[in-house]
């Protein structure tokens, strides 16, 4: 009886140690279905430039990290209900979302593009090869017009809940028909069947798509950022964790000293994304 | 609690349920049709039509809606071939692949539904018709088809709820129901619990409406 007792003791006694040790963990959450950003590979494992990242930024935070998988439409309100600590999930910094969470700041930064499939009446627009939205010039007042009528009418494809789907909405390119999925995989698999005439999205997730799939998905129109597209990507956090936040904010710039963000960023996209 | 939301967001949960009512409607008409041809085929003596029948709602039936949306919406479309033929007017349009699909799910089931209620009717009611001299074909418009459709209500009433339910995995291939547009609405005020309070209030009124409407064709065709 007193060995059964000691067993159970002990078995409480661990027990209670794994539970505060997974208490200390800082728990982050992604989408793991937004390659290069993050994603999964065959065996299921979350990977990509997100996921490096968040386990080098803990290191320089000094603790331990789990990467917990969450569906992109849910993320926000996921973090709220402390299902996790933090969100690493390509997720660029706006206006809107800042009602909602705190941001670190920025450790990366993308370009939005559509994108079409090759020989579509939406190839080779003319306009100039990028467009910053914060303080539009001539130059993206004029491009904006020109995609304004050349999407008239046409169904236009976007991952819900996105900057993507944001910028389509706000108006800036007049009345496109939006139609949201709830993955980026969706969309691509619409965009190459046809149902879209054309898709917005970061323009890695065109590029990895089409080099993985082996569709002519070409990139058309030009690149976007700044106004609806955000203040690039950063760590989302809730409100009143502020403590997590300058945690973030103080490994960020030491990672970004020491290269790390620069390097794991030429990893995975091709080029340096980092911010 | 956000009250201004919950107020600001119900005339567009509203108006999204009417597209949740429509795709409802026009699915549950067409998988009537399904429904009651399917159910005479299983009644049919020749075994091939009846394995035939059998097997079209043993599958529907086996496998989640979901599943059968997203191998007709996303499935289908991945078939080049099929974008090339006339097909594809009605597959390129995620309305129509959602009312495929619950067309044919809630006609599988139907089908079962109504051939339970044929095989409860009693045979001493069929020959009382036949030792009056009436024609098999008359008998089985003017006294079977009644008879069954009487028996089936409380089941089909029941179908019809778990339908209208269904309808919310219409907006995983993009169509703005109700669900669709409650999404929609978390998606740019990252507030799930009032949205959704909401959203299920319409879809319990909407339960409750169906509820009581086969309660009143109950009453109404007792006999």
């Amino acid at each position: 009886m007193n060995i059964f007792k000691k067993t159970i003791f002990s078995v409480l006694l661990s027990l209670l140690v794994i539970g505060s040790a997974n208490a200390d963990k800082i728990k982050i959450g992604t989408e793991g279905a937004y390659p290069p950003w993050n994603s999964k590979n065959e065996a299921g494992k979350l990977i990509g430039f997100e996921v490096e990242l968040a386990y080098t930024l803990c290191r320089y935070i000094g603790q331990q990290c789990e990467i917990v998988e969450q569906d992109w439409d849910g993320m926000i309100p996921a973090l709220i209900m402390r299902k996790f600590d933090a969100i690493m999930a390509g997720m660029s910094i706006t206006a809107e979302r800042q009602k909602a969470i705190s941001f670190s700041q920025g450790y990366a930064d993308e370009v939005a593009s559509l994108a079409v499939m090759k020989g579509s009446s939406l190839e080779g627009l003319d306009t100039p090869a990028g467009i910053n939205l914060t303080k539009p010039d001539a130059a993206a007042k004029k491009a904006l017009k020109t995609l304004t009528a050349a999407l008239a009418g046409k169904t236009v494809c976007v991952q819900t809940a996105t900057i993507h789907q944001n910028f389509l909405d706000s108006g800036d390119v007049g009345k496109v028909n939006v139609r949201t999925y709830k993955t980026q995989d969706e969309v691509n698999l619409d965009l190459a069947s046809g149902r879209c005439d054309a898709a917005l999205a970061a323009a890695v997730a065109f590029s990895d798509y089409a080099e993985k799939s082996g569709k002519p998905v070409v990139l058309t129109g030009p690149t976007f950022s700044g106004g609806a597209f955000g203040n690039g990507v950063g760590v989302g956090i809730r409100k009143d964790d502020t403590e997590l936040l300058n945690a973030f904010n103080k490994a960020i710039d030491k990672a970004r000293k020491n290269g790390d963000i620069s390097r794991i960023a030429t990893k995975w996209f091709g080029f340096d994304a980092s911010m | 609690m956000d009250l201004e939301l919950m107020i600001n967001s119900f005339p567009k949960l509203l108006s999204a349920a009417v597209i949740t009512l429509k795709l409802l409607s026009v699915s549950l008409i067409i998988g009537l049709f399904i429904g009651l041809l399917f159910a005479i085929l299983r009644l049919n003596k020749n075994i091939l039509i009846n394995k035939f029948a059998y097997g079209y709602s043993y599958i529907f039936r086996g496998t989640p809606l979901l599943v059968q949306i997203f191998i007709i919406y996303f499935g289908l479309g991945q078939i080049e071939y099929l974008r090339t033929t006339f097909l594809w007017v009605i597959l390129k349009e995620p309305y129509w692949c959602a009312i495929i699909a619950f067309a044919l799910n809630t006609g599988a089931y139907t089908s079962e539904i109504l051939r339970s209620a044929f095989q409860t009717i009693k045979p001493g009611i069929v020959e009382a018709g036949q030792s009056l001299g009436i024609s098999s074909k008359i008998i089985f418009y003017k006294i079977q088809i009644p008879i069954a459709i009487r028996q089936s209500l409380p089941a089909y009433g029941n179908e019809i709820i778990l339908m209208m339910k269904g309808t919310s995995l219409a907006s995983t291939v993009t169509i703005m129901d109700l669900t669709g547009v409650a999404k929609y609405i978390i998606s740019t005020t990252f507030k799930p619990i009032e949205v959704f309070i909401l959203a299920g209030g319409i879809y319990l009124f909407m339960t409750f409406c169906i509820h009581n409407l086969i309660q009143l064709l109950e009453k109404k065709y007792k006999y």
